[in-house]
């Protein structure tokens, strides 16, 4: 063994004590003073438009909550913990300042108990209302999945507000989970969240983030493993319009042997000034032998003025692993595609609907909730009745006749 | 009656370095009823024609004209040759994830109708189709085109070919890449929509093997951006004897 080896051992050993050895991801706390307010020239905040928050990051209590809508399947039980009590069930501490003081500012949490083995038929499903852009609100909601239990999840974010949540899933053993969180806010919203996953032995949590609506939506997809053989599916799919900014961060943490993930994110963009951010971040600690993890984002970018930001990361500390790869893919239309439906006699605005229609469908699929399918898909044809239907140029993409090419 | 009629038509590919012409005037007449194959070497243009007759935005022509039954076809977008009765069979068909292929075979016969197809009828003409091609009825399930095998995406072409009835079919390269018995099943189909009647058939090919499951009643050579010979099914037996060296050299 060289010098070298021995001092990368060395280092090697000492990072795997710490408690994150990411160089992606701030050290995970619950003192705000870990957290300080952001300047936006961080890592984790040099997308995001700051001072678009409406001054969330610098914490102000406030007792203004979403209003609850639920249904709620049999057997599952909702009641309030303390912070402290939500930090003993083990869920994963604040990674960033929103997460941080979401919790801190709660002044407790919602529990959402799913009993071991059970298996409701129907969603469980907490429709979120926000009255106005001008309440603050802060959210802090605990989903207890015991083992074997089977179960799905839908969380609808609807209306208007400043809001900044964490939301913790502790999924047990052998457990599957399906959530799915929709954000379909009024345009003037304001959403930070954190979904943070602790994926039990053996376990299976599908996680769908969907954004369609608000000024500024910025949604920390997290997932940590409890114990080897745990699998987690990421999907995502959001649609920006002028002047929106929509931003995904994704953390998936291979913190024991023998896990999975796999990440999918699908967007589009249209009108000036829609920003989108998708941070895909994967971390293969040392102590993850065996581990399987892809990840991908797709972007359509439908008009002139818009900006798609996708950074895959891949961090690697053990050579041990069955497979990681990423993808990043970001175009306007495809001339090739919309040129072959056109060739079948199909319309020029109903070849881009097709295209489109199949860049999204690929995903709604696989969302596994039916009766979430017929809405978002609903949700998509409103999105490009915007441009796409209305027959707004868009650019290269356009199609023209050979002799207007030729003028 | 349907009559495709291609004259002295020019035409340039865009490139990063300017227009560079491919065709150097061009002239056929496709008449209902007629089969016609057009051969020739790589590089000669054969299927810059297929292109430019279905308005590929690749390219530019500049001079000459292509009318079906007297209507100007180069006046007319992508889709709308399609809808006047023009189908042309790709090479390299394209993937389009998603879009399932009963999806697609549905809104592309609605819109070349002009109306939806009846439900019941349709499905079973679906069914026949694909079976026809010896596609398995899973086939309408998976998206266009997407992860299909060579012989799956031409024997797909064929089956829209049959299901969308157009005037007048070009068929480019339609046979490269078969085997032997994928080339029987999609020349079948070829055959079934020729002898519909007031069929007109362009079939561009490298190859004389096609020809013998496809006769046409006229062959074209094709070198150069333009045609060099013109004769009967004759004269693909003398270019499968001979090879296009004559054409080809006597422009060195």
């Amino acid at each position: 063994m060289t010098v070298t080896d021995v001092a990368r051992e060395s280092v090697a050993s000492a990072l795997e004590q710490a408690p994150v050895v990411s160089h992606l991801n701030p050290l995970p706390s619950y003192d705000l003073a870990d957290h300080p307010v952001p300047t936006g020239r961080e890592e984790v905040w040099r997308f995001t438009p700051i001072k678009r928050l409406r001054g969330i990051l610098d914490g102000e209590p406030s007792d203004a909550r979403l209003e609850w809508d639920t249904s709620v399947p049999e057997g599952i039980e909702i009641s309030t913990i303390t912070a402290e009590q939500a930090r003993e069930l083990g869920e994963l501490p604040p990674n960033e300042r929103p997460a941080a003081l979401a919790v801190a500012r709660s002044g407790g949490a919602a529990l959402i108990d799913v009993p071991a083995e059970l298996a409701p038929g129907e969603p469980l499903v907490i429709r979120l209302t926000g009255a106005s852009v001008d309440d603050l609100v802060w959210g802090h909601l605990v989903f207890r999945i015991g083992n074997h239990a089977d179960v799905t999840i839908v969380l609808l974010h609807s209306g208007s507000a400043r809001y900044c949540a964490t939301t913790s899933f502790l999924v047990g053993d052998g457990a599957r989970v399906n959530v799915v969180s929709l954000q379909d806010w009024a345009d003037d919203a304001v959403h930070l969240g954190r979904d943070a996953i602790r994926v039990g032995r053996d376990a299976s949590v599908k996680h769908t983030s969907v954004s369609f609506g608000g000024d500024v939506v910025r949604m920390h997809a997290n997932v940590e493993y409890a114990a080897p053989g745990g699998e987690a599916e990421l999907l995502g799919l959001y649609f920006a319009d002028a002047g929106q900014h929509l931003e995904h961060r994704l953390f998936a943490d291979h913190n024991q042997p023998r896990t999975k993930s796999n990440v999918a994110y699908k967007g589009a963009l249209q009108g000036q000034g829609a920003h989108t951010v998708w941070i895909g971040n994967v971390l293969i600690r040392k102590v993850a032998e065996g581990i399987e993890t892809y990840e991908e984002n797709r972007n359509l970018v439908l008009t002139d003025g818009c900006q798609a930001d996708s950074v895959p990361n891949l961090e690697i500390e053990t050579g041990e692993i069955a497979g990681a790869g990423h993808a990043s893919a970001t175009a306007r239309l495809d001339d090739e595609q919309l040129f072959y439906l056109r060739s079948r006699g199909v319309s020029d605005v109903e070849a881009r609907r097709l295209v489109l229609h199949g860049f999204f469908n690929d995903l709604i699929r696989k969302v596994g909730v039916p009766s979430l399918e017929g809405r978002l898909t609903q949700t998509v044809e409103v999105e490009l009745a915007k441009t796409v239907l209305a027959g707004v140029p868009l650019g290269a993409s356009l199609i023209l006749p050979v002799e207007e090419v030729a003028d | 009656m349907s009559t495709l009629e291609i004259t002295d038509l020019h035409v340039s590919v865009n490139t990063e370095d300017g227009p560079k012409p491919i065709l150097n005037g061009v002239t056929l007449t496709i008449k209902d009823g007629e089969t016609h194959a057009i051969m020739g070497p790589n590089g000669s243009g054969k299927s810059t024609l297929a292109y430019s007759i279905a308005g590929h935005p690749k390219y530019t022509v500049t001079g000459g004209t292509v009318t079906l039954d007297g209507e100007d076809v180069l006046a007319m977008s992508v889709d709308e040759r399609a809808r006047a009765g023009l189908f042309l069979a790709m090479q390299y068909p394209v993937e389009v994830p998603g879009v399932s292929v009963s999806n697609f075979l549905r809104t592309a016969k609605t819109a070349i109708d002009g109306e939806s197809p009846k439900l019941r009828t349709w499905v079973k003409d679906v069914n026949n189709a694909l079976q026809a091609l010896d596609l398995d009825p899973t086939f309408a399930s998976r998206s266009v085109n997407e992860g299909f095998s060579g012989g799956e995406k031409k024997r797909h072409e064929i089956a829209q070919l049959e299901l969308l009835d157009p005037k007048v079919a070009v068929l480019d390269e339609t046979d490269s890449g078969l085997d032997i018995d994928a080339l029987k099943i999609v020349s079948e189909g070829v055959n079934r929509f020729a002898s519909k009647g007031n069929k007109g058939v362009l079939l561009i090919t490298h190859y004389t093997r096609v020809l013998r499951y496809i006769k046409p009643d006229f062959v074209h050579v094709f070198v150069a951006g333009r045609i060099a010979e013109q004769g009967g099914a004759e004269l693909a037996d003398q270019l499968e004897a001979e090879g296009y060296d004559k054409y080809t050299s006597a422009l060195r």
